[in-house]
């Protein structure tokens, strides 16, 4: 697990693309909190909190299609991208940036604190943008 | 603008949209889904608005509603999207040759595509005196903008000519201003094209009641005035003053831009069945377009039309149309009516009716039938049936199997759960409607109203209503109906499987075996899935499908499950999992209750409860301890229950013969063996068994899937019946003499069931829809055909009959139940 600082994030290596099952997710957790990695359509990983702006249900466990998952207790739909819920239904979940290297291994950026800690959605949006 | 130039690779294709209403901006809309940036836009309409909802011109009338809340697309949302709006603009013709839409003013525009929607217009019969100040139509917002500045004042009065629909609305209205209305009707019922005489008498008197003076037989010969309308005079000399009159005389296509094209039209444009007019250039959808026959004055069809439109134009090229069946609901407060088909059997003899008739109570229906089949219905007081009926008719339901309580209701026909319900127009906003998601009745009309919303699916996504165990659909079908009026439409005559796609359950199902498509992404190939890899309602409707048809080489994708199949637990509401052991009809040792208790204790289970199902389920599970806890329960001789899967769950049993005074039977070995021999197979849904061993019916056998009652001379077998959010007890299916006839049966059964019910539909809503005489036709009247469906089910019970959790504990997935890594 190697580390390295940038805008206050803390990057961790945290395993091989091929970890995840296509069209599946894994979580990883931080301090307590879950974060859920996903492998959407055409190999692309996002991070999101494991955590359904509606009921908190665990989109981890939910179905990807597309570049979106469905969260298994009340079938939202959340845009991994933007963590937002797809309309009508209104809500986001906080995202985390991702990177994969050259040899596809993914690397997630965390915040230096935890996440319930700081303002979280400005921040953790704000950083994702440089993803 | 007037220099016609063709278009190349660089420049966008041009597409001309003439006339700015529902059909033509709604097609806008399903093109801009399926190709956004495909076409450069241009929109002529001759209103000087943006688009709005014409069916709520009633509202607006009645001072409901405004012309903002109406609104469906404003200027700012053409701006947006790049589309050019050329609003009070009237085209005059389209030169075909040149390709080029001349306007009024003189002005070309090159195209590459047209659509022409131009709608109606209202007729306005040749009426001595028609073309004076205060006539109107009710067709546009300047209709209605010049009938309340008409009704200001005391006193006032309005002639509305033409009980149909639309006049009636009108004149609900134009009474709701304070007015004195008369509705004069030249037939002899008001909306003779929709009620039969006895709904439109009833009608009538309510009206009348209401103070609408409603007069039938009623012709007028001219209307009065000097170029200011002051009255009208009818055949029979009557004179009847008034300060407004309104012309509800039907309505035409309006062809005017098609004729002065020269395109080919009858009474409207012709159009084939992907909307193309005799120009390959040039589409028509709406009110405007007449296809195979028959135009549109409803916005359902209209709809319906867009979609396949758009779909073309996107150069998609797969969809059709095929034409519409309507319904009609009349938007007056309060009223309750229902029309759909025909209203009156035929003089042949083919066709019948049924009625039913209580003066006390205001309430009237009518079914015309014909083969068995409904043809029609005409509904009066009590409209809560009208979407089931409408349902009935366009699925070609054969209803023989509940005449009798046909006319009763769905009610009657099963569901007791919410289907005893009050009419809805009555019933205070405060009304739950939904009880799972706590929706009432004004939240409904709301979310209707304020978000513009036409359909069940919409209802559904804004306000949840009927979104999650769906009982309470017809209610809210028939709230949507009683809100939008005449131009709902409860459901498409087709309903796709999701919006990836246009193609309906039944027709993908056949693609599957026909075309022999073996995995889902061959599923999307051959049938032009729209979206990458589906969505989460299609994938596991196709990951089953291709299940069913080939149980011995399908390999079933994890990620088309949803979760609780995935990992063979029941996800609860904090995210833990509900883990449940198969107890082989209900029966079991004090070994095995030790095991349960050891493991409950060593995983330290929150929750122990005892199932409605005869076995026990342990509650809190995290997803992490599965797999070891499963181990543990193998170890001890469990399997999976499978509480979690659309597949067979429970055989319920009773003592039966060996212990109960009563017992007739041995219920409890016959289902153990039943449960042996069914267990692991996948089903479109949940499906539940239970043997009883006498007619006391201890094991509840009448409310599941398949009952067996046992007598002293044999055994009842029993479908179709469900104890859940709908109760609906079974339908008897034979007798039969022997625990191997039960097992037959049992099997052929549930195989029919596997192969032909629609994914996530219950045993009981597909015998209503394919009838139980067709299951009596499957099962009883073609001994060989029972056969070779046991036989299917038994080759794909050879491959199905792996316990799932043995699997998992052998696979040492750990990608699934263990966390990808632990950061400090």
């Amino acid at each position: 697990m190697s580390q390295s600082n940038a805008n206050d994030l803390t990057w961790y290596r945290i395993g091989p693309v091929s970890d995840i099952p296509p069209l599946g997710s894994r979580v990883v957790q931080h301090q307590g909190v879950r974060i859920a990695i996903f492998r959407a359509h055409g190999d692309a990983i996002f991070a999101v909190r494991d955590q359904c702006p509606h009921k908190e249900g665990p989109l981890s466990q939910g179905i990807v299609h597309g570049q979106r998952v469905t969260c298994p207790l009340h079938g939202w739909v959340i845009e991994l991208a933007s963590g937002e819920a797809v309309k009508p239904d209104v809500g986001c979940t906080p995202r985390y940036p991702t990177r994969v290297d050259d040899e596809g291994v993914i690397s997630l950026g965390v915040p230096a604190l935890p996440p319930e800690l700081t303002p979280v959605d400005d921040v953790v949006h704000d950083l994702a943008d440089d993803a | 603008m007037t220099r016609s130039v063709p278009s190349t690779p660089e420049t966008k294709p041009r597409l001309v949209l003439i006339g700015n209403g529902m059909a033509g901006m709604r097609t806008l809309e399903e093109l801009l889904k399926l190709a956004p940036d495909m076409y450069e836009i241009t929109v002529f309409g001759d209103e000087p608005y943006g688009n709005y909802n014409r069916i709520m011109l009633s509202p607006m009338l009645s001072g409901e509603q405004t012309l903002p809340e109406i609104m469906l697309n404003d200027e700012d949302w053409y701006a947006e999207r790049d589309i050019t709006l050329r609003k009070g603009e009237r085209v005059e013709r389209i030169d075909r040759l040149r390709r080029e839409v001349l306007t009024q003013d003189g002005d070309r525009l090159p195209y590459d595509r047209v659509l022409i929607a131009t709608g109606s217009r209202p007729f306005i019969p040749p009426i001595p005196g028609a073309d004076q100040d205060g006539v109107l139509g009710f067709r546009t917002v300047a209709d209605v903008e010049a009938m309340v500045e008409a009704s200001d004042g005391d006193d006032r009065r309005a002639v509305v000519i033409g009980g149909g629909l639309l006049g009636l609305e009108a004149a609900a209205g134009l009474a709701a201003h304070g007015m004195h209305v008369t509705v004069l009707h030249r037939n002899g019922h008001i909306m003779d094209q929709q009620l039969d005489t006895a709904a439109g008498r009833m009608l009538e008197r309510t009206l009348r009641e209401r103070g609408i003076d409603v007069r039938v037989n009623a012709n007028t010969r001219r209307i009065e005035g000097n170029g200011r309308v002051t009255g009208v005079e009818l055949d029979d000399g009557e004179r009847l003053p008034a300060d407004l009159v309104v012309m509800a005389t039907g309505i035409r296509p309006n062809i005017d831009v098609a004729e002065a094209s020269k395109l080919y039209c009858e009474r409207g444009i012709v159009v084939d069945d992907t909307l193309l007019t005799y120009d390959p250039k040039i589409y028509a959808v709406g009110e405007c377009a007449q296809h195979r026959g028959d135009t549109y004055g409803l916005v359902a069809p209209l709809f319906e039309q867009a979609k396949v439109c758009a779909n073309h134009l996107a150069h998609y090229g797969i969809a059709k149309y095929g034409g519409s069946m309507v319904s009609t609901k009349l938007k007056v407060t309060g009223v309750d009516v229902y029309s759909a088909g025909k209203i009156a059997a035929g003089d042949d003899e083919t066709e019948e009716e049924m009625v039913f008739a209580d003066a006390a109570r205001g309430v009237y229906k009518k079914l015309v039938l014909r083969d068995d089949r409904v043809e029609g219905a005409v509904l009066y007081g009590d409209t809560l049936d009208g979407s089931w009926y409408f349902q009935l008719m366009r699925e070609g339901t054969n209803i023989s199997d509940m005449r009798e309580h046909l006319l009763f209701g769905q009610a009657h026909v099963g569901d007791s759960g919410h289907g005893a319900t009050a009419r809805i127009a009555s019933l205070p906003d405060d009304a739950e409607i939904c009880g799972c998601n706590g929706v009432c009745k004004g939240d409904i009309v709301r979310a209707i109203n304020e978000n513009k919303i036409f359909t069940l699916d919409e209802v559904r996504a804004h306000t949840k209503a009927s979104a999650s165990c769906g009982s309470c659909t017809g209610m809210v079908e028939d709230l949507m109906a009683s809100t939008l009026g005449g131009d709902y439409s409860a459901a498409p005559s087709k309903k796709p499987v999701c919006e990836c796609t246009d193609h309906s359950h039944d027709e993908v199902r056949e693609a599957i075996y026909r075309q022999e498509l073996h995995d889902i992404p061959a599923v999307f190939a051959a049938l032009d899935w729209r979206t990458d890899n589906g969505c989460a309602k299609c994938r596991p409707a196709l990951n089953y499908y291709l299940l069913c048809a080939w149980p011995d080489t399908y390999q079933d994708d994890p990620q088309s499950r949803f979760i609780n199949e995935r990992v063979h637990a029941n996800i609860q509401k904090d995210g833990t999992y509900s883990v449940i052991p198969r107890i082989w009809g209900g029966v079991t040792t004090p070994n095995q209750l030790k095991s349960i208790a050891e493991v409950a204790e060593r995983f330290e289970v929150p929750t122990v409860k005892i199932t409605g199902g005869q076995r026990i389920d342990l509650l809190g599970v995290q997803k992490e301890q599965l797999p070891a806890m499963w181990k543990d329960l193998n170890d001890a001789g469990f399997v999976s229950g499978h509480a979690y899967g659309k597949s067979l769950r429970t055989v319920k049993t009773c003592v039966g013969r060996e212990w109960c005074r009563f017992g007739t039977q041995d219920s409890t070995g016959l289902g153990i063996q039943l449960e042996k021999i069914t267990w692991g197979s996948w089903m479109p849904h949940k499906f539940k068994i239970a043997v009883s061993g006498c007619p006391r019916n201890c094991a509840e056998a009448t409310i599941k899937d398949f009952g067996v009652v046992c007598v002293d001379s044999g055994y009842e077998l029993h479908v179709g019946g469900n104890g859940g959010m709908k109760v609906r007890p079974t339908e008897f299916l034979c007798k039969v003499d022997t625990e191997a006839e039960v097992i037959d049966f049992t099997t052929a059964f549930i195989q029919l069931y596997r192969e032909e019910a629609r994914y996530l539909e219950r045993t009981a809503p597909w015998i209503e829809r394919v009838g139980l005489s067709y299951v009596k036709r499957r099962l009883l009247e073609d001994p060989s055909g029972r056969e070779t469906l046991s036989e299917r089910f038994a080759n794909s019970q050879r491959f199905a009959q792996r316990d799932p959790w043995a699997d998992q504990v052998a696979a040492e997935d750990d990608h699934e139940y263990e966390p990808m890594m632990v950061l400090s």
